[in-house]
């Protein structure tokens, strides 16, 4: 199936400094029970935007214009916890494109990557500096695999075949489906 | 790409990924991996299902593939033939969703009536689905509970859960090995939920990300399969792709006759096969973490990640960062105060970590002869209905509910609070699960995991204590 492809994503951040930000934070389990897609950007971050009335919070998140800012400056070990993949979904129908981090969740990462949300994991230093230039334009790149912001600038690695997806917007079902020979050698020997 | 010389040493993780390779990675693509089980529930499988649908493809193995619901299914006790209560509508579709999928692509699923149903991770093993040597997959990251038996099992996201539908394959890249090894044996009064709480305590909430586990030593062989099972579920925790440990004749005689392992003949030419799954002596780890089990002592968290524990009699640690901070002022606790004596609202022994049978038993040998502190309310869940079954059998639910405790239906409950099962604002709640995150229990509710005794303990005092005075008095320590 696909997707638009994604090359570069050049917008202003906007920062949530916390570490282990689990995708409970994300989006909290009560959401789970969705069986489409594309309705969770009011539940992204529901705890951190909204009292239990559903009245908003003074949080930052409800000051960000996902117009003009979709990149995330996450904290370390960001989408840590749940396997949801409700998470990356919220945080695109929220407006994020891109989350730059030192690190993420394992299975976050696979997810995001599956949806075209693109995780740039970089130096501790850097990003700590990207974090001082909050609101900021940056650019990430997926071409250098570069994140680039006034002066600073930091690579990040991207499992080369996600990053094709990403590029191409393709989605890795099409690559294995079109394996099912060798999918069948493999059961045959097998048993 | 060549493959690696056969004398090379290899753990148990290189021989699992190396006999379920499809095709190796490259530089360009990752591993295709072949999976033996898939468990399905309800939360993560229906867009997944769409997607098949969308392309017109068919669930390629419906004979590997076992569904169950567990995640937003009600708990509160019915009458016979009583049909369940959702929390919403969506939950209710959500159910009949997997309901009609299964159906419609052949799948097995334990569903309500079955005795066969219970929570995801409680229920494969109990069954014989769980075998050594397996890869399994799911969509819920605590699917890491089936390395106890030597599968290399872990957490799926969606998308893959519609991979694996459809090919009955994942691709992956060949996660890095870490290897903890616990020395010593586990104190009397201290447990295997304990024992994973240091762990996790040691390696950091992130530690283990990008890496399988093995936990070996001897504490780890001492170990019944359900003390393996609470270890390897909260890998997780640590940041881990998954847990591992090597099968022995513990889990050999654990699988003997479950319906769904090999019977007879056929069990005796597995044994043989699955003997050899253990890592060569000479096999090297990318990391190697060593611990002393008989240091260690009841544990409960203090913050808001797992790895926020320490010893039951601890003083709560000096914040050593900005998250710590932030936890300790959401838990309301202050450095350098004991937990000991803090008040409870509400106690939960339940979900795939603490609700076996055995779990049960701890709990129950405390609660026998007690009475739950009033104003304190104590959620007993089953992790499934043959849980539910054998307790009732042997008069566990009589000794719940004398003691003033709600004996509830099988399910995931307040573990992860979407059937309706929560803890209220401000409560702080005692709970054997595996999450203590803000929130995970409803919003504004503060989670100190612990182990079935603690929790217990906890529920009889109506406060923070150490479970080990309360043996004691039983003679169980
Ligand atoms: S009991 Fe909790 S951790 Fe286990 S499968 Fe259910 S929700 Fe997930």
């Amino acid at each position: 199936m696909q997707r638009e492809p994604v090359r570069q994503i050049v917008s202003r951040s906007f920062a949530l400094r916390e570490h282990n930000i689990d995708t409970d934070q994300i989006i909290p389990a009560r959401f789970l029970t969705v069986t489409e897609r594309g309705s969770l950007g009011d539940a992204c971050f529901r705890d951190w935007r909204f009292h239990a009335d559903g009245s908003p919070k003074d949080h930052p998140l409800n000051r960000v214009d996902t117009q003009t800012h979709t990149i995330l400056l996450a904290g370390d070990n960001f989408g840590c916890g749940s396997s949801r993949e409700h998470a990356p979904w919220a945080l695109w129908d929220f407006g994020v494109r891109a989350v730059i981090t030192p690190r993420a969740g394992d299975i976050f990462k696979a997810n995001a990557a599956n949806n075209g949300l693109v995780v740039a994991e970089i130096d501790p230093a850097a990003h700590a500096a990207l974090v001082e230039r909050e609101d900021e334009e940056i650019r990430v790149d997926l071409e250098d695999l570069s994140v680039t912001s006034g002066n600073v600038r930091a690579s990040f690695s991207l499992e080369p075949f996600a990053r094709v997806c990403l590029m191409e917007g393709n989605d890795a079902l099409g690559y294995i489906l079109a394996r099912q020979e060798e999918i069948a050698r493999f059961e045959a020997r097998r048993t | 790409m060549a493959s690696a010389p056969q004398n090379k040493p290899r753990t148990l993780f290189d021989k699992l990924w190396d006999a379920h390779i499809v095709s190796p990675e490259t530089a360009d693509s990752p591993a295709i991996l072949y999976v033996d089980l898939h468990l399905v529930h309800e939360v993560t499988s229906p867009q997944a299902f769409s997607a098949l649908e969308a392309r017109g493809i068919p669930v390629r193995r419906p004979d590997r593939t076992f569904a169950t619901l567990d995640h937003s299914t009600p708990t509160t006790p019915r009458r016979k033939g009583q049909r369940p209560v959702y929390i919403s509508p969506a939950a209710q579709m959500q159910v009949e969703r997997l309901e009609e999928n299964c159906r419609h692509h052949g799948i097995p699923l334990a569903g309500w009536g079955s005795p066969d149903r219970g929570i995801v991770h409680v229920m494969g093993p109990e069954l014989g689905l769980t075998q050594p040597g397996m890869t399994i997959v799911c969509g819920d990251s605590h699917t890491s509970t089936h390395g106890a038996f030597g599968a290399l099992a872990f957490g799926i996201g969606t998308t893959e859960v519609g991979h694996v539908l459809a090919t009955q394959c994942l691709l992956q890249r060949k996660p890095k090995t870490m290897k903890v090894h616990v020395d010593g044996r586990l104190p009397n009064g201290v447990g295997a939920k304990d024992l994973i709480l240091a762990i996790i305590a040691k390696i950091g909430a992130g530690g283990a990300a990008g890496h399988v586990i093995e936990y070996a030593g001897p504490a780890i062989e001492a170990l019944s399969m359900e003390g393996r099972m609470t270890v390897c579920n909260m890998s997780i925790e640590a940041g881990a792709r998954a847990g591992l440990i090597a099968p022995d004749e513990v889990t050999f005689s654990w699988l003997q006759g479950r319906e769904y392992a090999p019977k007879g003949a056929a069990f005796e030419a597995a044994r043989l096969k699955w003997r050899a799954l253990r890592s060569d002596p000479e096999a090297e780890f990318d990391r190697v973490v060593t611990l002393d089990a008989s240091r260690l002592a009841p544990m409960v968290t203090w913050g808001a990640s797992p790895h926020m524990a320490g010893p039951v009699d601890m003083s709560v640690p000096a914040p050593n960062d900005g998250d710590a901070a932030k936890a300790l002022a959401f838990m309301g606790f202050q450095p350098g105060e004991t937990l000991l004596g803090e008040p409870v609202h509400t106690v939960f022994i339940g979900s795939c970590t603490n609700a076996r049978l055995s779990d049960l038993r701890e709990a129950a040998l405390i609660m026998a002869g007690r009475h739950v502190k009033p104003g304190v309310r104590m959620l007993v869940v089953p992790g499934s209905e043959r849980v539910r079954k054998a307790a009732e059998a042997e008069g566990l639910d009589a000794i719940f509910r004398t003691a003033g405790a709600e004996w509830r239906e099988p399910g995931c409950s307040m573990c992860i609070a979407m059937n309706g099962d929560s803890g209220r604002p401000g409560e702080l709640v005692v709970s054997t699960s595996n999450r203590n995150f803000a929130g995970r229990q409803g919003p504004g509710v503060r989670t100190v995991l612990a182990s079935p005794a603690t929790a217990a303990a906890a529920a009889v005092a109506g406060a923070i204590t150490d479970p080990r005075r309360m043996m004691e008095m039983c003679g169980a320590a």
